[in-house]
């Protein structure tokens, strides 16, 4: 017989030193870089001028501005102080002022008025943190190209502190949790690192920056950062690196870059992608106001909203499944899928959990509906209908859902729940596809005959909780409302027993006539 | 109310239970000793490499018992009285029973290795075994696997997965070759190789020696050879557990013999799975299949039968799969190590020797025999229908993009495959028929 030679021998040892070395140093750096931009919330003073009002003359009104004149001079080395003081300013002049515009206030007025080192040299700590953890990053995912043989990487999952909600997951919950608590409600607090972002965001749209930049800005370098993790870890699989690169596309391009573009050029501007009702504000009268104001433009984007929402979002799931929009479109799915697919494993597979999540995504999708048709009602009533009541729904599910739920549980719990927690419980666009999906659509997961041997790897690996498993263990296909065809139990599967695929919508549920189906 | 109890709670009895309440109201016991509730076996290696949590590995949920009306006892059955109908249990007690079904699987094999029972010495079969496995593994600088089939290379992955090094012996000249054909299981041997598995062929196991600790040291092999570590894998294969039925009135050979319709020689008493041995007088070796797919077949017909629709137990079309290390194999039909008489082979290989298809076919009539394919998935239903219908080799190269099962967007490998097919067969210009998908599928 002839010999056996050994065609490719990645394994040297040499090699996995090198990699170790490399993926050592990565962590470092990007613990310096995470260092260096939290400890940046607590650089500087804050000084108010006549130069740093005038600053926040676009953000805020001239009487206002005049209110805090008797601040002028004032040094504060405490934020909370200095906001204690421009409230009382703000609050004095104008008792009825609301907490929005108290807020954009506080925030534009303290971001102005910071000095220091940090605002001396607002690229360079950019650099030293942001950048530098993303290098960090790199310098870790990178090897993960050339480690090992190409297929599926989980080993040692559930012993990971950071993966099996050990203390380094808890950790990185708590911290998630902290910042999207500091973003939605508290940005005043964090004008520092909002500085930070300055000089990218005056190259980019010609603007300062404000907390939403920031987000947008650090949503899109994770995605891009762990998408390439992604496309490492899948490197076997052309699914997978043809739908992180889509994630990619439409993050960066679509909901960052051409936004900000338009913003440059003062034109209306929308993520063209986000579709109602997962943008929820689509129909209220500002909203509609600011597009239909706003020329030619402004209605293009208007009627393309509606055409994504009611047209293009059903048609393409009869065809494709949800998937074409949750797992290589969306934003939050996009994040889902990158940032989030280390901690797939954690989402809840038992019958319950899929009780409560049927009551609460459609319970959401409920009140995005009516808060909706109050909102057209008002709207086209010229707010004679539901008038103030419009309002305060918008509040109450902007806080509930828009803020508490889609940020705070949806990308907070993912070292807790897993990372679909909003996708699966709360998205009401998600409902409306999935409606679609389980009732009339060609797509489908088909099970490969009697191949499954129950060993539970696509139930674990799935991350909207559904249990693959007791589907293919009896030889039936999987028509599940939830599924947003991220294709992982399928490239799991030690018997490539499942395929995500589209065909006719009469037939999905047909068991095959075998005897190997259990 | 009639009493089923069943002595097992792995796939096999666990399936007849299933079937059984879908079709009565019998009251319906399960006896295990091993685990509480049923789990997937071939999963055990997942939870050992991370991959799963032993919760993970079970396909019920626990309520799933008590709501289908079927008792679980975890207990252990000493002795059984077909007299009388009684099952004796470790502790003492008596259970009653009107049918009984026997699934109590296998045990690991041991040939008289001298040292074979030390500490840090053991097969993978059971949960217990795990638990063993992961105690051995705390500090252990090398694993040595004596034995090259489907849970030795699952052992030699594990361990890779917690970073411990492997040597492999393997009695045969190439991996497994005493069930894939040559170039089969030379493709594997080289993946084991490149995965960084010390692999040795034509190599058998001496002895096992202990060190000061009274716990394994080092295997000493037939070259002479001490290779020190602290975990020995003993993998050659396993045999029916049938010490349950030692001293009944039950029937045993290899394993507990039953006819096709799984009975023993006892009314009411049946056996099913791993341990059942069914005597074939027309073959000279009676059948034992010892897999998931077979105890699972074998549970449905028997809970036909144990409900009154006696039912005999039709493998069928043959099919398997399995995963080594990072290549998935998948096989329908017959395809022997070596080729029958009368048959024929068509066999391609892709160039970076990770992914092969082998099809046997009669050398005279052409009709397709068997298929293995490793490194691409195809459709069972599919392969079930064409070795029924008896198709050519040509007409199932033609179609071969419709029973293709991989993910979308992979490469497809039929035109390859199909230029390989006309070199090899000068006489004919095959054309691929169809489009690989469902929709295609469907309308063939």
């Amino acid at each position: 017989m002839t010999p056996i030679q050994i065609m490719h021998s990645t394994h040297s040892t040499h090699n996995e030193d090198h990699f170790r070395l490399f993926k050592t140093i990565g962590l470092a750096v990007f613990f310096v870089g995470i260092l260096v931009f939290i400890s940046s919330l607590f650089l500087g003073d804050y000084q108010i001028t006549q130069q740093s009002l005038q600053a926040s003359e676009d953000r805020v009104s001239a009487e206002r501005l005049q209110a805090l004149q008797p601040l002028i001079g004032t040094t504060f080395s405490s934020k909370h102080n200095a906001l204690a003081q421009i409230s009382s300013a703000i609050r004095a002049a104008d008792p009825q002022i609301d907490d929005y515009n108290l807020g954009v206030t506080k925030f534009w007025i303290l971001k102005n008025a910071t000095t220091g080192l940090l605002k001396e040299n607002t690229f360079f700590y950019f650099l030293l943190s942001v950048i530098l953890a993303a290098v960090g990053s790199l310098l870790y995912i990178v090897p993960q190209f050339y480690e090992g043989l190409p297929g599926i990487k989980h080993n040692n999952i559930w012993f990971s502190t950071a993966m099996a909600r050990g203390a380094v997951g808890i950790t990185i919950g708590t911290l998630f949790i902290g910042f999207y608590v500091l973003l939605y409600w508290f940005p005043q607090y964090i004008v520092n690192l909002v500085l930070l972002f300055d000089p990218v965001s005056y190259f980019i749209r010609d603007l300062p920056a404000d907390q939403w930049f920031l987000y947008g800005f650090l949503y899109t370098l994770t995605i891009i950062v762990m998408g390439l993790r992604m496309l490492a870890k899948y490197r076997h699989s052309r699914y997978h690196i043809i739908r992180t690169f889509s994630i990619i596309f439409f993050q960066l391009i679509i909901a960052f870059l051409l936004p900000s573009f338009l913003e440059r050029l003062s034109l209306p501007s929308m993520d063209l992608k986000n579709a109602w009702p997962l943008n929820y504000y689509f129909f209220t009268d500002w909203h509609i106001n600011s597009l239909w104001g706003g020329g030619t433009f402004g209605q293009f984007i208007f009627i393309w909203g509606m055409v994504l929402s009611f047209i293009v979002v059903p048609v393409l799931t009869y065809f494709y499944g949800k998937r074409w929009y949750c797992s290589w479109v969306c934003g939050c799915g996009g994040l889902a899928e990158t940032l989030g697919d280390p901690f797939r494993q954690l989402s809840n597979k038992s019958l319950r959990a899929w009780k409560v999540e049927r009551f609460s995504i459609h319970s959401v999708l409920i009140f995005a509906v009516v808060m909706t048709v109050m909102q057209i009602a008002n709207y086209s009533s010229d707010g004679a209908l539901f008038a103030n009541y419009t309002w305060r729904v918008n509040q109450a599910y902007s806080f509930l859902i828009g803020a508490a739920f889609a940020g705070v549980v949806g990308t907070g719990f993912y070292p807790f729940m897993g990372n679909r927690v909003w996708c699966r419980f709360g998205c009401p666009i998600a409902a409306i596809l999935g409606i679609v999906q389980r009732i009339k659509s060609r797509f489908r997961i088909t099970t490969n005959g009697g191949q499954c041997i129950s060993c539970g790897n696509c139930s674990t690996y799935c991350e909207m909780g559904i249990d693959v498993r007791a589907y293919a263990q009896r030889g039936e296909n999987i028509v599940r409302a939830s599924c947003v065809g991220c294709g992982v139990c399928a490239a799991v599967c030690p018997r490539g027993v499942l395929r995500l695929e589209n065909g006719p919508a009469e037939k999905r549920f047909n068991l095959p006539e075998m005897q190997a189906v259990n | 109310m009639e009493h089923l109890v069943i002595i097992g709670n792995g796939i096999t009895g666990v399936t007849v239970a299933r079937h059984v309440r879908k079709r009565s109201d019998k009251k319906i016991t399960i006896i295990s000793a091993e685990s509480e509730h049923f789990f997937s076996r071939p999963a055990l290696m997942y939870i050992f490499m991370g991959h799963m949590r032993y919760k993970d590995t079970k396909p019920y949920e626990d309520w799933f018992w008590e709501k289908n009306r079927i008792e679980l006892a975890n207990d252990f059955v000493t002795e059984i009285d077909t007299d009388n109908k009684t099952l004796i249990l470790k502790a003492g007690a008596k259970m009653q029973y009107d049918q009984l079904v026997i699934a109590t699987g296998s045990v690991s094999n041991k040939f008289g290795w001298p040292g074979q029972d030390l500490p840090g010495v053991q097969g993978l079969y059971s949960l217990q075994d795990l638990q063993l496995l992961e105690q051995s593994s705390k500090n252990a600088q090398r694993a040595v696997i004596v034995g090259g089939g489907l849970i030795g290379i699952e052992m030699a992955e594990m361990c890779l997965a917690r970073i411990i090094p492997v040597t492999m012996l393997v009695r045969e000249k190439s991996y497994w070759d005493n069930i894939l054909p040559q170039r089969e299981s030379q493709l594997i041997t080289r993946h084991i190789l490149e995965h960084g598995i010390d692999l040795r062929c034509e190599t058998n196991l001496k002895e096992i020696i202990a060190g000061a600790d009274g716990r394994t040291c080092a295997v000493i092999t037939d070259t002479g050879e001490e290779i020190s570590c602290k975990i020995v894998g003993l993998t050659p294969g396993v045999s029916p557990n049938v010490a349950v039925v030692k001293n009944s009135k039950i029937e045993t050979g290899r394993g507990i013999l039953v006819n096709d319709f799984l009975e023993t020689n006892i009314p009411g008493v049946y056996a099913a799975g791993d341990c059942a041995e069914i005597v074939t007088p027309e073959d000279e070796r009676n059948k034992i299949e010892q897999l998931w797919y077979t105890g699972r077949m074998q549970g449905k017909a028997l809970a036909k039968t144990l409900c009154g629709e006696r039912t005999e137990h039709v493998r069928g079309i043959w099919f398997n799969s399995a995963k080594f290390l990072d290549i998935e194999y998948q096989t329908y039909g017959f395809v022997g190590n070596v080729p029958r008489e009368g048959e024929s082979s068509f066999y391609w290989e892709h160039a970076d020797g990770r992914m092969c298809l082998h099809m046997v076919y009669n050398a005279e009539n052409h009709q397709l025999v068997g298929v293995n394919v490793f490194g691409i998935r195809m459709r069972h239903n599919l392969f079930e229908k064409w070795l029924s219908e008896k198709r050519t080799l040509a007409y199932v190269i033609r179609h071969l993009r419709q029973a293709n099962f991989d993910p979308e967007f992979f490469t497809e490998f039929e035109p390859e495959i199909i230029t390989h097919y006309n070199t090899q067969f000068p006489g004919q210009k095959l054309h691929l028929q169809g489009r690989r998908g469902l929709f295609n599928n469907i309308f063939a």
